[in-house]
Parts: C-alpha cells; structure tokens; sequence
C-alpha cells in the first residue's frame, strides 16, 4: 500500500496499473484492488493535472490570504473552514500555526475579481478579524514540480 | 619525426582501450539514439549535497586538504560504515580519500602486486582490474562466473586458482555488469578458503548501497579474520549520485593504508576539496536520500526484469547495482552484432558483455538508471528487434 502511494505522489503522468504490478513485483489485479480501497477509504483524495496557465490564453490570478479568525465554541475552525471552501474560486484552505489561522489560496481571472472575492465573501464573515491579500507574482514550483524545468540528461551515452 | 612506437612504454601501449571503441564512437554520434548504456546514476546530486559544495567555495576553502582527505571527512567515512555496516576503521589511520573508487583500486594495487604476481579477478566485473594490474607488472587470472551461479565467485572456484604466486583476489560484489551480489554466506565461505594464505582481498564495494534482497550488503572486512588481509573500496559516485565530484575512498589495515597514501600523495596530491566538503554533507544528511534513491531503482529494477523475460530472453535476477544482464544467445547473435544492429535499427544503445571478460559473451548489459518511460520504450524497441530475428 505504501510503495503504491510512494510511486503515485510522485508520478508525472497517469500510471498503467500493468506497469505499476511490474515495479511493485505483484499481479496487477492486486494493485487494481488495492487502489480502489485507498480511494473509497479517501486516502487518495483525488487526482489531478497540474497547468501551467502563463502558456495559456485564459487569465489566472492566484492569490495567498492570510486570515485571522475567533474560533468558535465547540467548532473551532472547523465550521468556519467549511464555509470558506465551498467556494469554487478556493483552491487550498489550511489551518495554520502561527501569526495567522487560515491560509487561503484563491484563483481568479484577474487581480479585481479576486479583491473583490476577499471583500465581499471573506471579509464580512463573522468570525474573521482580519485579512491580508498576498498576489502571486510567478510561481516556480507547485506539488513538487517545477514548472520551466530544464534539466536534461546530459551524460554520455555510454559509459562503462 | 620521433618513432612514438619505440619510444613509448610497450606495457601501457599494448593494453586495448576500455571495452570496444568503435562500438562506443558509433552510439555517441547517433543523436537520437535511446540509451541503456551509462554506468552512473540519473538522478542529480542531491541539492542539499551540491548546496555544501557551493558553500564551501563562497566561504574560500579553495585549497589542498591533508594527502589522506579533510579529517572531518574521514570521521564521517567511519561513523557511517560503522553505523551502516557495522565495521570499525581509525579516521586518522585506516582511510584514505581518493579521485574516485577507481583511484582507490589503482593504489591498492600498485601497493601489494610485485612484478609476476598473480591477481585473481573475477569476471564478468568492471573494466579497470586487468589493465591496472597488468600496469603494476602483475599477472591478471581470470576466474569466470557462471549465470546458472548468480554470477556468484564460488569457493572451489577460488580455491582451483590459488597458486603459490597468487598475491591479490578482487571481489566486485554487488557486481558491475552483472547486478549479482554475494551474500553473507557466500563471502564467509570465500573467507574460509582464503584462512591460512597471504592473499590479500581488494573488495570494491561502491555499490554496497545498492542492494534489493532482503538481506543487507556484508563489508567484507567484517568477516572473521578477513580485515588485516582486506582493503575495502567505496566512494559517493553510486549512492549519492556523486559520479562527476570524483571521490571514493578506501578502508584497510594502516600499513596498507600508508602505501596507498605515498602513491596518493605523490600521483595526486589530495582530492578534491570542493568534493569533500559536499561529502561531508552527504554522510551527514543523506541517508534518506539514499533510500529513496534506492527504492526508486528497485521499481525499475523489477520493471526492466519482467520486461526482458517477457520477450522471451532469460535473464538473471539482479539484486544489486542498476544493471541487468540479460542473456541473448537465442538470438543466435553475438553480443557485438546484438548490440551493433539494435542501435543501427532500432537505435537504442546498450553494452555488449563481453566488454566486461569474455565470459560476458552472449549477454548485454543494460543500465536501468533511467525514466521508467525510458526504460519502457527502450524495452518496446528491443521487443520488436529481437521478434524480428527470432
């Protein structure tokens, strides 16, 4: 299970369940199975394909929001949380140690739209104190990859 | 006009080039060409290795280190064989850092083989024992293994070929080009045969780390009686991906150690201090960079296995380095041809076996320290060449 999830995370295209038996040494039946127990018991959360949207015509804006919240009685964060990442426009949400509570990423088409996200959904929330809006500027590295990555195999082609 | 044929030394003049040259120019022009071919990693140094390096030259460490290696080095180079292997060197007295494992080899050599001496090399094994052995005016004896053995030295095997002159047994375990490993058995029984004699061993274990069998990779030295008669020989170029900062480093009873220096001090001085201050890092920090590493090549290593059996060539279960050595007899080929034709029609390169002893005929070697999508369409053009000449 855990050399299954090991090739996953860090594997750059979808992976053949055939090929994932052979680097495991095990029948590919096996790894369909147990595969499909790792998603029902939501230890895979999903799947996805990570864009590089600067090589593209769509506009996307991403944003960091740092938000200081009260945490309420019996719920903590929690409640709040969930009222936060429903919104489509959320794409990571995490409970942060430190100066802040919750660290926001927000996508949209441009610098205005995600303001206004901020200042009409976030802002006005009971419980949150305060905002600070960070715009990302250009992104290196996401989910391990790095994105204009231009290490090539440069050795001889053989060598003894 | 001077006549260089009579000039220069005949002894280094009459040993060929490394394995087969003209194989080698032909796939090094092919631009397209897949490869299977290369004996070093593919991964980068790891960035917190190389970040030392870097560090070092910011902070001007741009001199000569003690002929024998940095002592922090050398403290480190204990403190992990005895953490991971559990054998015991003195840093200031038994190590010595050298320009690669092969350096290393070289010295220990040159240090025991008087001229006539006889040096027993198994083979299949990696290309530098015969020559330097001949260049130290010694006689290489060639003990061939068998596939049906693993690729194992066996102790009758030793044992037929000791004589009276026999000065020096190389023991290149976990092999290169092989992939066979010896196990801790297998090298007590070596041992056994080796009590009572003067041979010394020169155990080249620069894939130690590499192993995929349950059991882990057995120092030689840490067999009973075997340390004061062994030099055991490593270096960073395998398990940290270090290959290009040329370092390696041997371990071996002081008097030893001592006549390898004078010969390291004199040919070379010292090795490398950028190269030591990023090896100081690796020994410190990187242990879980090897395992990943590790269990990486593991998955390709099972990948490349069952693809070669799958196209109906028998090939030997690996368990060490990133080789396979597939046997490709039924073929009816030789290995030059195998190899000659699969890079012109297929264009995909890989190392005849006999580049590695003569009883490599009849196998190639094929690295899989590659993409596992370069291994697979690696594999898919060698399925189809090998269906074509059935």
């Amino acid at each position: 299970m855990e050399e299954i999830l090991n090739i996953l995370d860090k594997d750059k295209q979808s992976i053949s369940m055939s090929k994932l038996a052979q680097m495991l040494g095990t029948e590919e039946q096996e790894v369909a199975e147990s595969i499909k127990k790792l998603e029902k018991e939501n230890v895979i959360v999903g799947y996805k394909t990570i864009i590089n949207w600067e090589k593209t015509e769509r506009d996307v804006v991403t944003a960091l929001i740092e938000l200081r919240i009260t945490p309420q009685r019996g719920e903590g964060f929690d409640r709040v949380a969930e009222r936060i990442y429903k919104y489509p426009q959320v794409k990571s949400l995490y409970l942060m140690s430190g100066a802040y509570d919750l660290a926001v990423t927000i996508e949209g088409k441009s610098m205005k739209e995600v303001a206004l996200f901020v200042a009409q959904k976030l802002a006005p929330m009971d419980s949150i104190i305060s905002t600070a809006t960070h715009f990302v500027l250009k992104k290196y590295k996401e989910e391990g990859i790095v994105f204009e990555d231009d290490e090539k195999d440069t050795r001889q082609v053989i060598t003894l | 006009m001077m006549d260089y044929d009579k000039l220069v030394s005949p002894v280094v003049d009459a040993i060929p080039p490394s394995g087969i040259r003209k194989f080698f120019d032909i796939a090094a022009e092919m631009e397209d060409a897949i490869s299977l071919g290369v004996g070093e990693p593919d991964f980068t140094t790891p960035w917190t290795i190389r970040e030392a390096g870097i560090y070092s030259l910011e902070k001007g460490q741009t001199h000569y280190t003690a002929n024998a290696g940095l002592l922090e080095l050398r403290d480190e180079i204990c403190h992990y064989n005895k953490r991971k292997f559990g054998v015991e060197y003195d840093p200031k007295k038994e190590v010595l850092v050298t320009v690669g494992g092969s350096e290393a080899i070289d010295a220990m050599i040159r240090s025991v083989v008087n001229p006539g001496d006889e040096v027993l090399i198994p083979e299949p094994s990696f290309v530098c024992y015969k020559p330097l052995t001949v260049m130290a005016g010694g006689k290489p004896v060639i003990i061939e293994t068998k596939e049906e053995d693993n690729f194992r030295l066996l102790p009758e095997q030793l044992k037929e070929k000791i004589t009276d002159k026999t000065k020096l047994l190389i023991l290149p375990y976990p092999n290169n080009p092989t992939g066979g490993v010896m196990s801790k058995a297998d090298l007590e029984a070596i041992a056994e045969v080796l009590r009572g004699t003067d041979v010394f061993v020169l155990s080249d274990e620069i894939y130690g780390e590499l192993r995929y069998s349950e059991e882990e990779h057995t120092v030689f030295s840490s067999i009973d009686g075997m340390k004061e008669r062994t030099v055991v020989v490593n270096g960073f170029s395998k398990a940290f991906a270090m290959t290009g900062w040329r370092l390696g480093y041997a371990l071996g009873p002081e008097r030893l150690i001592k006549l390898m220096t004078k010969i390291h001090q004199f040919g070379i001085m010292s090795a490398p201090t950028t190269a030591q201050f990023a090896a100081i890092e690796a020994l410190k920090s990187c242990d879980d960079d090897v395992v990943e590493m590790r269990r990486e090549y593991n998955y390709r290593r099972r990948y490349i296995v069952d693809g070669f059996r799958e196209m109906g060539l028998s090939c030997f279960e690996p368990y060490g380095a990133f080789y396979v050595f597939p046997c490709i007899k039924s073929t009816g080929m030789t290995s030059d041809e195998f190899c000659i034709r699969l890079l012109e029609e297929e264009k995909v390169a890989v190392v005849p076996g006999n580049a590695f002893g003569e009883c490599g005929e009849g196998f190639i070697r094929c690295s899989y320290a590659y993409s596992i999508e370069n291994i697979q369409e690696a594999l898919k053009r060698i399925e189809r060449f090998v269906t074509r000449h059935k």
